[in-house]
């Protein structure tokens, strides 16, 4: 994708609807596929039983949290130094889902702590700077609506996704620098402890899950288009 | 060392989905000053902020050489410091140092000798106003950017401050000014905005 | 795009950090002393709920010791939040916060100088008030010195994280509610470690890691936010 691709609202509106659906559609194929992997292939676990099933939606639903914001703090940064619409309309499309996924991750860990700690919720590293998380996406959707003039909000919300940045590595490393309640890690680029088919079930959702997001953040970004653009010749020429 | 000068060329300024001002371009040097005219709502204040660097324009560019003070709408003046406190920080703000003598001077030839001592809160527009006649008075920035400084003031400062935009063009410093009255020295020439 | 060229000209007065933030260190403290309430206000707020915690939980001295540091971190939090909202409003609603971005003084300068006079008439009373409370909630002098040193590191980093959400929601709607949104979560992480220094101090175990991180945070803070409230100062007045 070249630069110049931001550039126009209009050519995006058409390519974003002709893409939505793709992504749709290879969301829920990876996400049958690692759902059936998850679910039925996997074995049991030894020490948890069936519960640690949720796994397949609580580790990569937590990789997109961190993934989107980070996407959406991209973004933030290319509308404070390009001042380009486009940027701050995709920064903003991302935010609900990003917001969904944060949530997603903290519920179905709670789901899964329950059994597993004797707890839904402790106040460590990882689970309170994954909470910090859904309040950034939480504030930069209400500062990004708080203003008269939506490119006041657009930029002031740009500059609150770069500031909150600094919590990725936290989430990211706490388990890490600190002596946590939650587990370490167990895959990383350099190989993984886990069962091969587990992997290959979490990868695929995580596929899906990235897909779907891909899906959900171009087609809310064409209803931004809609509403920012709606004096230009292009959009009342499709009504 | 050349001389202060403020250049606009091919400025526009886009607010919403309106054009506010499109293709402005004028010169100033020194020893000029412009009139900005137009109705409200025109674009003048916009015009002035983008030329003083604090709002971004969509097209165009600015040049600027010189050190510049800009006087917006707003008086700058903190309701619970009094006069001279006010004063000094505006001028210490733009790190002009200014001893308690020739700030006296000031609040005295803008006729706010009496009521130096109260906090800003007491006095009136029209006197918190002087006091920004005041910080021209003492300011040495050869570039004034001014946006309606004759408002609240009456027929006593409006004569003030044509005093000291005289004074300010003839030692050599330049001036672009959002008004609509007609001020003298008259200006070198006038930009109409919302033509 | 917009170009401002500054040409060489006639000399400009010298701005330098360390005058910007003298002005506004010295100009903001000149004011909070002109307005003793506000500042009497926050501290009488903190001590007055810190205080009811004891008469409403019943005197229990093992509870009132379990529970006495996080009390007086969520009260200094508290306090330190209601303080916010006049840092930059009253200079941004008179015009004088476009005359400080006009000026010759580097911009992360006066506003590190606004912060540090807030903290002065905020942070600080808390921190010397802090000791007293603790007492209330019979800390013994390890945990009510720890709770200090803490809350000494940490205040400052509350001053600094609000400042930057006071900054991103000017002229905003929603007021305070927005900014209670944005900024207490970012106290959060300051809250927990703060809170465990203590309790480390209390349960007898080394509050040095809790410190040492308060430190980094604000070493860090320090360096890094007055630059991103420049910018939202910049974005404000645009």
């Amino acid at each position: 994708m070249n630069f110049y691709f931001f550039a126009s609202p209009a050519t995006f509106f058409r390519l974003a609807g002709a893409m939505a659906p793709m992504f749709f559609v290879l969301a829920a194929i990876s996400g049958a596929v690692g759902l059936y992997l998850g679910l039925v292939v996997a074995p049991t676990d030894a020490q948890q039983g069936e519960v640690y099933r949720v796994i397949f939606i609580h580790v990569p639903a937590a990789w997109m949290s961190m993934f989107i914001y980070f996407v959406m703090a991209c973004y933030g940064g290319m509308t404070l130094a390009f001042n380009t619409r486009l940027a701050a309309m995709m920064a903003r499309a991302l935010a609900p889902t990003g917001a969904m996924f944060t949530f997603v991750a903290l519920w179905t860990g709670a789901f899964w702590g329950r059994p597993t700690w004797g707890a839904y919720w402790v106040w460590d590293a990882r689970l309170t700077s994954e909470l910090v998380l859904l309040f950034l996406y939480g504030g930069f959707i209400a500062l990004a609506n708080a203003f008269e003039d939506p490119r006041r909000g657009d930029r002031a919300a740009a500059l609150l996704a770069l500031i909150g940045v600094v919590n990725l590595p936290i989430i990211y490393f706490s388990v890490q620098w600190w002596n946590t309640l939650h587990q370490g890690s167990s895959v990383s680029f350099k190989g993984t402890s886990m069962h091969v088919t587990m992997l290959w079930g979490m990868l695929l959702m995580a596929f899906s899950f990235w897909m779907y997001a891909a899906g959900a953040a171009l087609v809310r970004c064409r209803t931004l288009i809609l509403d920012r653009e709606r004096r230009t010749r292009w959009v009342r020429a499709l009504s | 060392m050349a001389g202060p000068h403020v250049e606009g060329r091919a400025l526009a300024c886009k607010r919403g989905m309106a054009t506010l001002f499109r293709d402005v371009s004028f010169v100033l040097e020194a020893g000029e000053w412009l009139a900005v005219r137009g109705a409200n709502g025109s674009g003048k204040t916009t015009l002035l902020r983008c030329v003083a660097g604090l709002t971004h324009a969509d097209a165009g560019s600015v040049e600027r050489a010189g050190d510049f003070l800009y006087a917006g709408h707003l008086p700058a003046i903190n309701d619970s410091l009094d006069a001279s406190e006010n004063l000094r920080a505006l001028l210490a703000l733009r790190g002009v140092a200014a001893d308690a003598a020739a700030i006296d001077a000031a609040l005295d030839r803008v006729g706010l000798s009496g009521r130096r001592m109260l906090p800003a809160r007491r006095l009136s527009a029209g006197q918190r106003r002087r006091v920004g006649l005041a910080r021209l008075a003492l300011d040495p920035a050869p570039i004034w950017i001014l946006d309606e400084p004759l408002a609240a003031l009456d027929d006593a400062g409006q004569a003030l401050f044509t005093q000291l935009l005289g004074g300010h063009v003839r030692r050599g410093g330049l001036a672009m000014v959002a008004t609509h009255h007609d001020l003298s020295p008259p200006p070198v020439r006038e930009l109409r905005m919302g033509a | 795009m917009n170009v401002v060229i500054e040409s060489p000209g006639p000399a400009a007065p010298e701005g330098s950090f360390g005058a910007g933030f003298a002005w506004a260190f010295t100009r903001d403290l000149l004011l909070a002393r002109r307005h003793p309430g506000e500042t009497v206000l926050v501290v009488a707020f903190f001590a007055l709920v810190a205080s009811l915690f004891p008469l409403g939980v019943g005197a229990e001295p093992q509870l009132l010791a379990r529970i006495g540091p996080g009390i007086i971190w969520v009260c200094a939090l508290l306090a330190a939040f209601l303080s916010l909202p006049p840092l930059f409003a009253t200079d941004y609603a008179d015009g004088m916060l476009e005359q400080m971005a006009l000026s010759p003084h580097p911009m992360p300068g006066w506003i590190a100088g606004k912060i540090a006079a807030h903290w002065m008439s905020s942070g600080l009373p808390l921190t010397v008030l802090s000791p007293l409370l603790g007492l209330q909630f019979g800390l013994d002098a390890a945990t009510l010195g720890t709770l200090a040193l803490a809350l000494a590191l940490g205040t400052p980093i509350l001053s600094l994280l609000g400042a930057a959400c006071s900054a991103l929601t000017l002229g905003a709607r929603g007021g305070g509610t927005l900014l209670a949104l944005l900024a207490l979560p970012l106290f959060v992480p300051v809250l927990i470690f703060g809170a465990g220094a203590a309790e480390a101090a209390a349960g007898g175990l080394s509050a040095a890691p809790h410190l040492s991180l308060l430190g980094a945070g604000l070493i860090l803070a320090a360096m890094a936010v007055p630059f991103a409230i420049a910018a939202a100062v910049r974005i404000a007045l645009d």
